[in-house]
């Protein structure tokens, strides 16, 4: 509307109230269904902790409850009573692997990635080409075989077992090559030309720079291995060694029909990740919508 | 270094030297050396020893009877008679019947949703924001906190179904231990889980469409279903056919849902193929067989995502 000339606004300003009306009929209808689809996605995550912090008397009641007469926390204090469902250790786990998981992959696939971006070698063509070839494969090749070194090195039933196989993942490669590739080469040439080495380079020049890509892949690592489920759940069989999606499992077997019980621990699972979503949205949402582009 | 300090003043020489020398130089094989490290011990070699696992009889728990036995591994998933063959087609078709009932949603719930926020609505990021938010769970969370809802007593979705007068004559629905309702609840908890991520992808693509082509299309006289088929929809073809194949893929990978949700049941009439190589290589500890049906597996993943991009990824963008 903001381009059109004053001769056309004055020969349609019959149609121009049309349109706005439409245009206001459109956009409430929009809302609306948004709003139906948004609710619908919220009372699932809303029923959870409603009935995490129900007495088990008002679990099935005749009526829909939302919200308990008298909330209580009970159902969080007897899951960390309860030695055969230690949540604290859980929790604490799943912080201790997902921090360091994040950490090393952080600093090992910048690394890969830079000289990859960066560096003239021999193989590196071939190397990089590998590593891409290993994109398409599907993750079910791999578990197996894996669990067989894992059992071989004696680390079933340890967080090495979680994290090392964590570190070989290529995506991370090739995501932050791919922003330092974007990075103008002269930065760098400067820094050479000042008797700074590769290292030095590559820490105090493309590294600062890298810092939103670093973000990024750092909070889906994270997010990754926080919610990993099938290989923990088999190199980690020791209940005090647990993660928390394996502990939710564990968890569901030590009681039944205790769904207070069982969503007072997936609220404990799902709050942490929640809370980063919320901070971090931006960076989650990025990379998920370049992934679509890219392929 | 040497030269490089020597040549500060005149760039051109270092540049040149750096490249006429070409000396074998070690430090890019140390940046790469971390990662290629691991990528070869949980990448390269496990795709090869795999291969070699499943050519023996091979359990963890008695190595010395392990043996190779050639093709028998892969062989064996396609006889009849043999031990492993109806669990695992059983699991295989589960899966496949899965992917059914969950890609389509996964691709048109996703596409509508994208639709309808590619407009520049006031709030739209809030939008996204919600619709994305479960994707952020664990799959023990979201199967935990549905196998919860789809109780047959108790369950919110069965009040609801009371509260309409829905309820048959046979009592409550009993989703999660009969079929196909267990597979309706499956899908349901999926598509709740997943299809904000399906969203962002479709969304950035369409974001990516510009603007003049449905201006153009207006101009013509073109009104908005027109727009979709003939614009929108040949314009999306490539990210499209991306969003089927990865959504086929994590279809395959199917394992935590059924597990929590109706413990494979009932009678393993949901029980996935991720499941069956699970249970047969660490249950069972018959580490062989489950890497050869981890082969043929992968290989159907890999057929199935080739042949999509095959057939609907020709691009045709003569628009």
């Amino acid at each position: 509307m903001a381009t059109t000339t004053p001769a056309q606004t004055a020969t349609n300003r019959k149609a121009d109230s049309f349109y706005r009306s439409r245009l206001f009929l459109q956009r409430a209808i929009l809302y609306l269904i948004l709003t139906f689809v948004a609710v619908i996605v919220l009372i699932p995550m809303f029923w959870m902790f409603a009935t995490s912090i129900k007495p088990k008397n008002q679990l099935f009641t005749k009526d829909i409850q939302w919200w308990p007469a008298n909330p209580t926390f009970d159902n969080y204090q007897k899951l960390v009573d309860n030695p055969a469902t230690p949540i604290v250790t859980w929790f604490t786990n799943s912080v201790l692997i997902a921090a360091i998981v994040t950490i090393l992959v952080l600093a090992v696939d910048s690394l890969a990635a830079y000289a990859y971006a960066r560096m003239e070698f021999r193989g590196r063509k071939i190397l990089f080409n590998v590593l891409l070839f290993t994109l398409f494969l599907p993750g079910i090749l791999f578990l197996v075989p894996n669990f067989l070194t894992i059992n071989a090195l004696g680390l079933r039933n340890n967080y090495l077992g979680v994290i090392l196989p964590a570190l070989a993942g290529v995506f991370g490669v090739f995501f932050l090559r791919q922003f330092f590739e974007s990075i103008p080469k002269e930065l760098e040439e400067a820094g050479h030309m000042d008797g700074a080495n590769s290292l030095q380079t590559f820490w105090s020049i493309a590294l600062p720079l890298a810092k939103p890509a670093l973000a990024t892949l750092g909070v889906i690592t994270f997010l990754g291995s926080w919610n990993d489920f099938l290989w923990p759940l088999l190199i980690l069989q020791d209940r005090s060694l647990q993660t928390l999606p394996i502990g939710l499992r564990s968890l569901q077997g030590s009681y039944t029909s205790e769904y207070g019980l069982m969503m007072a621990g997936a609220v404990v699972a799902a709050v942490p990740v929640l809370i980063l979503y919320v901070i971090l949205q931006r960076f989650i949402v990025a990379s998920v919508a370049s992934s679509g582009v890219k392929g | 270094m040497a030269d490089t300090i020597q040549g500060r003043d005149i760039p051109g020489v270092a540049v040149q030297n750096m490249k006429t020398k070409r000396r074998f130089n070690i430090t890019p094989y140390l940046f790469i050396l971390p990662h290629l490290f691991f990528f070869v011990v949980f990448v390269g070699y496990p795709f090869f020893s795999g291969l070699i696992y499943s050519t023996f009889q091979y359990n963890i728990l008695t190595p010395e009877n392990n043996k190779f036995i050639g093709a028998d591994n892969y062989t064996n998933l396609f006889n009849p008679n043999s031990r492993e063959f109806d669990l695992f087609w059983n699991a295989l078709g589960n899966t496949g019947l899965f992917m059914l009932y969950s890609v389509p949603a996964l691709v048109v719930i996703p596409l509508l949703l994208a639709v309808l926020l590619n407009t520049k609505l006031p709030g739209r990021n809030f939008f996204r924001a919600i619709i994305f938010a479960p994707w952020v769970l664990s799959v023990s969370v979201i199967a935990l906190l549905w196998y919860w809802i789809f109780q047959s007593n108790g369950g919110l979705v069965n009040a609801y179904v009371k509260t309409l007068g829905l309820t048959g004559e046979d009592g409550p629905v009993r989703w999660l231990s009969t079929l196909p309702p267990a597979w309706i609840a499956i899908t349901v908890a999926t598509v709740w889980w997943t299809m904000g991520f399906n969203m962002i992808i479709l969304l950035a693509a369409l974001q990516d469409i510009p603007e003049q082509l449905y201006e153009a299309a207006t101009i013509d006289g073109a009104n908005t279903w027109q727009k979709f088929f003939r614009i929108t929809l040949p314009l999306l073809q490539a990210v499209l056919v991306f969003v089927v194949i990865i959504t086929i893929i994590s279809s395959f990978n199917l394992f935590g849902q059924p597990l929590f949700m109706t413990n494979n049941g009932p009678s393993r009439g949901t029980e996935p193929v991720m499941f069956r190589i699970y249970d047969e290589g660490f249950n069972r500890n018959n580490q062989g067989s489950a890497a050869a049906m981890s082969f043929v597996v992968a290989l159907i993943m890999i057929a199935i995502s080739y042949l999509n991009f095959r057939v609907f990824g020709k691009k045709d963008n003569t628009y």
